[in-house]
Parts: C-alpha cells; structure tokens; sequence
C-alpha cells in the first residue's frame, strides 16, 4: 500500500475548519506545540514507517 | 618515576622491578597498554586461553572517582565466562522503577521486570573501581591455575614504533627506561590515547556543547532504589536534565546537565553543588536528607571514534578507539566487547589455527559496532539537548504527551542501555527461525537443564543441535539439546522442528540450518576464519 495523495477526507472544509479551531486563541509558541503533539499522533497512528517516510517525502 | 596523572582508588598491581628492565626488548606475543576496563578483560580472557600476555599501566590500580556505573547484560554475561562476574552480581546494585519528570510533575514510571530465562539482570550499578578490582581478582584465580597473564604496574610507554610485523615500545619506570616488543601491540590507554598520538592517528567526531556535573552522595538515611530522571528539573541552578541512581555502599550518583558556558572553578564550590542536591532530593518528599558528598566533578563529552581500529600490529580498543557519550553507558560496556571479539582472534591466529586476515574482522566489526553506539548516543543527546528550535518544539511534545498517552513513552529518550550490536553480512541463515537469534547476533540466552545456555559456549567455536537430529564429527564440538525449554524454543527455534546453528568463539552466531549438514558446518567455519 502507498500513501494516500487523492482527496480522502469526508466533508473537507468541516475538517480545515476543525483544524484551525484547534489553533483558536493560541499564541505562535503554543500553535506549534499543537502542531507537533498532533504530528506525533498522527504518525502514532499510522505506524507503518514506510507510509511515514512517504508522507515525510511528500510533505519536503 | 612516571608522576602518577590520577588519584588511585586502591592498589592492585604495585610496581616490581622485572629483568626484562635490564635486557634488550625481549619479544612477547600480546603487550596490552592500559589496565582500565578494557585492557584487563582482554589479558584474563588470552590468559585463560593460555596465550601469554603482558599488560603495562602507568598506575598501580583502578582510578579514584566517578566514571562508569553502569554495566549492561552482555558485560556480565562477558565476565561470567571469563570468571569474574559472581561478585560484580553480588555488589552490584539492581534496580526496578524508574521515574520521569518535567518540570515540576512526574510524567510516568516504569517497573523494569527481568526478562526471564537469562542468567544476568539488563544491567547493574557498579562503581567502575570495583569493577575493575574484580576482573583483576579473576586474573590473579586465572594465573594460580595457570593462565599466563603479567601486569606490571606504574609501568609508563612513553614510545612506539609500529612495524610490519611487531612493535616497540619505550617504557618508563622508577629504575628508569626500558623496551618491550611485541608480536602484536594493544593499546587501551584511553580517551586519551598516548599511542594513539604516538602513531600520530586522528580521533575525529563531535564534541557536546555541554557540561555535566556529577556528584557521588552517600546518603545517611533510607531512600529508595528507584532511578530519577528530569527534563527541565524545576529546582534552582539545575541545568537541562538533572538524574538520579543508585550505587553499592548506600551512594547514589546525581548528574546535572548545566550547558556550555558555565564558570567550572564556581560549579564545583561544594556549597553551590549542595544547594542542587538539597532541592533535587528534596523535591519528592519536601525534606533533605543526610548526606555526604564522597565525590564531584564536571565532565564535557564527544561522540568520536578513530578511522581504523587497526594500523600494522598495533590495535586499538575501548575508549582509546571509540569514545561515546555517557546516555546508554555505552563505554565501557562496548569495551568489553572490543576484548572479547579481540581475544580469541589473537589467540587463533597466534596459534595457527586461524589466517592473520581474521585480524582485520575485528577492526570491521568493531567500528561497524563503534558508530551503532555513537549513533544511539547522539540521538539521546539531541533529545535531552535539542538543538535546533524545532528540535525543542518536538522534544517538549513528547514530553508533553508521554504523561497521559503511553504511546509516547518509547520516544522518551534519556539513552538507550547498551545492548551488543548484530554483525550483518553472516550466515548462511537457511533457517526460517526467530529473528532475535539470526546470524552475527549475540546468542540470547535460555534455560538449559542445570543452568543457562551461555554457561554451554565456552569460549570456542561450537556447533548447537536443537531438538532430535542425526549429528556427524566436524571441526567444532557439538552440543545437542535433544528437549528444549519453551524459552530455549522460542529463542531459537521458532517454527522450526529442529535447528543447528554454528557458534563463534564470543557468542556470535555465524549460520543456522534446519538440519546437521556437516559439509555446509564446515564451509560456514571456514569463512568465519577467513580461510579459503
Ligand atoms: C562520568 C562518566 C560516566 C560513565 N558511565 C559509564 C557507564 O555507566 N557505563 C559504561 O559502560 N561506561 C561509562 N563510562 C565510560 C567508561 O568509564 C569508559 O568507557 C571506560 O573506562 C573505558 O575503559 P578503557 O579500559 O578503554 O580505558 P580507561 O578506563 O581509560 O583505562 C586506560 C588505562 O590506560 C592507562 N594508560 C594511559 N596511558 C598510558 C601509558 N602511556 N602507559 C601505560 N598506561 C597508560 C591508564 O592509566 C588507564 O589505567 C563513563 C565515563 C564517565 C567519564
């Protein structure tokens, strides 16, 4: 399996918005703690590190 | 007199006027520069294979002070062929929980349950001085039964020449100079190396912009056995990382991680190091408790190994070739296993039973092994000193998360505990068997009827037979374990039925098969030995 590059979120502007609420009211500092926690789990989540280092890849 | 460069924690081998002193370098076929760790591992396993060897220190025993503590399994598992292991287990301190904090609260805690079916715990704690004297008492066991081991001490090399084929050495003493030549020359003289600069050979890598001040306290009262670890310890002056564990004779070693720019003469002010201690060991309970400081020193580290670990006959081991940062205790452990995959090497070439090309495996092999430890202490060292920004940013949420999600716990890193590297490239591995024992790993230990598998390899190539197969005569002994234990199964079976794997002298596997097939044992024996 690859990593998913094509459209897989459901409903994506409810999800970017989602994504910056989180951001709402934080500081630089405290927004890119948040940014870090959620890559952590994230990557968490998905494991498999072939699909992280292609995710890291796409993201360079 | 060499001027003795260090305080000695105790005297072991206390200078002797020998006649080689007053003849022309007399040849001697291993010279080991170097009684540290490293240096006397080596000269007790040669010895006991009955390979003559002489070791020059420049001292009379172990150095005063705080250095290594920390010994990992396979260190023991080392010492325990060679003989000196029951005391180090016996003095040793083990300990279970462990504790991590940032900041001001504890993030989690971790209860280090032995694996079963190994005869060593992963590692203990130990004063290095100690160590040290217990691989000497072994070596004066091993010389009363006979090994021929000699230690001169306050022995001083102040010169060498490296030939093709042997190598000369000036040495120092209190009656004056003398020389030694040696078929074949190991220098174990430290960080420092003085052979090393006497080849004029380079020592490059990367220096921490870091100090660590360490502090030795024998506490007067109970307190727990646990070690304590601290990112941003919320104390007054504590530095970046601040940690706790503890020693034999009720001490437990505190290091503090205080940066680059510091005033050393002002950190070392005994009032200054108390007022740290007083807040880090009060931060638990509100209360100091008694203590002494038996010892304080400041330490800056580098993560640096030399290109070749070999040049003509000279050989370099420990920390004289490699030098790691402390996370991971990765010194002196990996020392032991420059010795032990040094010493069999040496005695079978000296013995004609192997080609000199073997020789060149240890400087493969061990380098290979030097950047696995200094790539695992550099990546502790960036997580505990991140260095760019967005290190930090990383660093603090994992942190952050470890607290609530356990996910993050294994991302913590305060080093890694030294474990024995796999030399890939062996085999042949047509066992479709567990991965944990496949070749040019170290043999994971198990039960054995009576004892533990380790105890069975003892030193020399050997063939293991799992399970019930039909064996014929080859060059090594054969050992068969007709009946596993579960564990022994699971470590080396797998699904297989049945199993042989070959077995090098330090307990590394070569090959494994499904079935005894000596023409194949034989070839398999043949490339470790670098015949053919
Ligand atoms: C604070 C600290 C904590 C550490 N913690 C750990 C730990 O927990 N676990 C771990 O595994 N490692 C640890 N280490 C590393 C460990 O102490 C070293 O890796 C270990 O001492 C290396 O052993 P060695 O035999 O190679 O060298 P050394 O112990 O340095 O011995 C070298 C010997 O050679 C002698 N010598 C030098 N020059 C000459 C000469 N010209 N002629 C004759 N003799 C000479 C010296 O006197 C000395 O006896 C720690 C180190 C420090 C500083």
């Amino acid at each position: 399996m690859s990593i998913t590059l094509t459209p897989n979120i459901p409903d994506p502007d409810g999800f970017y918005d989602e994504l910056l609420k989180a951001h709402e009211g934080l500081n630089d500092t405290d927004s890119q703690a948040l940014n870090a926690r959620l890559i952590l789990i994230l990557a968490n989540h998905i494991g498999d590190r072939q699909m992280l280092r292609a995710a890291l890849r796409a993201a360079r | 007199m060499p001027d003795p460069r260090y305080q000695t924690a105790k005297t072991l081998y206390p200078y002797r006027k020998v006649a080689d002193q007053n003849t022309p370098a007399r040849r001697h076929p291993v010279v080991v520069v170097g009684a540290g760790p490293v240096g006397l591992a080596l000269a007790l396993d040669l010895g006991q294979r009955g390979t003559p060897v002489l070791v020059l220190d420049d001292h009379e025993g172990p150095g005063l002070g705080s250095k290594a503590i920390c010994f990992a399994k396979r260190t023991l598992d080392i010492a325990h062929r060679l003989g000196a292991a029951a005391p180090m287990m016996d003095k040793g301190v083990i300990w279970n929980v462990g504790r991590v904090f940032y900041g001001d609260g504890q993030l989690f805690s971790f209860d280090l349950q032995p694996e079963e079916g190994h005869r060593h715990p992963a590692f203990i704690n130990l004063q290095q001085p100690y160590f040290e004297q217990f691989l000497f008492e072994a070596i004066v066991a091993a010389r009363h039964a006979g090994a021929p081991i000699e230690i001169r001490g306050a022995n001083r090399v102040t010169g060498l020449v490296s030939h093709a084929d042997h190598a000369v050495l000036d040495v120092e003493t209190l009656d004056g100079s003398y020389q030694v030549a040696a078929d074949y020359l190991v220098a174990c003289d430290g960080a420092r190396s003085p052979l090393r600069d006497m080849l004029g050979l380079g020592f490059e890598g990367r220096v921490f912009e870091d100090n660590f001040l360490i502090a030795d306290v024998k506490m007067k009262a109970d307190f727990p056995t646990e070690r304590w670890f601290w990112f941003e310890p919320p104390f007054k002056d504590a530095g970046q990382s601040a940690l706790l564990h503890k020693q034999p004779d009720d001490i437990w070693r505190i290091d503090f991680q205080l940066g680059w720019n510091i005033d050393r003469a002002k950190e070392l002010e005994p009032a200054r190091i108390r007022a740290r201690v007083d807040a880090m060991l009060s931060a638990q309970t509100g209360q100091v408790p008694s203590y002494d400081l038996e010892w304080t020193s400041i330490y800056t580290f580098q993560c640096r190994r030399m290109q070749s670990f070999r040049q003509n006959r000279v050989f370099f081991a420990g920390d004289s070739a490699h030098q790691v940062s402390p996370f991971g205790a990765r010194g002196a452990n990996s020392g032991l296993q420059d010795a032990e995959n040094l010493a069999w090497k040496l005695d079978m070439v000296l013995k004609g039973e192997a080609d000199m090309a073997l020789l060149d495996t240890y400087a493969t092999e061990r380098e290979f092994a030097a950047d696995e430890n200094i790539l695992n202490s550099s990546r502790a060292t960036d997580f505990m000193t991140p260095k760019a920004p967005i290190s930090r940013v990383f660093r603090n949420a994992v942190l952050d998360l470890a607290k609530d999600h356990p996910f993050a716990r294994p991302l913590v890193n305060s080093g890694r505990l030294s474990v024995p590297c796999t030399y890939d490239g062996f085999g042949p591995d047509a066992l479709d068997g567990p991965v944990q024992s496949r070749p040019g790993s170290v043999c994971p230990d198990a039960p054995v009827e009576n004892g533990f598998l380790l105890d069975l390899l003892d030193g020399q190539f050997r063939v293991l037979v799992i399970g019930d197969l039909p064996v014929a005569r080859v060059r090594a002994p054969v050992t068969t374990i007709t009946r596993p234990d579960p564990l022994l199964a699971t470590r080396y079976l797998g699904n297989a039925a049945a199993a042989v794997y070959l077995i090098r002298p330090d307990q590394h596997i070569v090959a494994r098969w499904p079935m005894f097939d000596p023409n194949a044992i034989e070839a398999a024996l043949n490339t470790a030995l670098c015949k053919g």
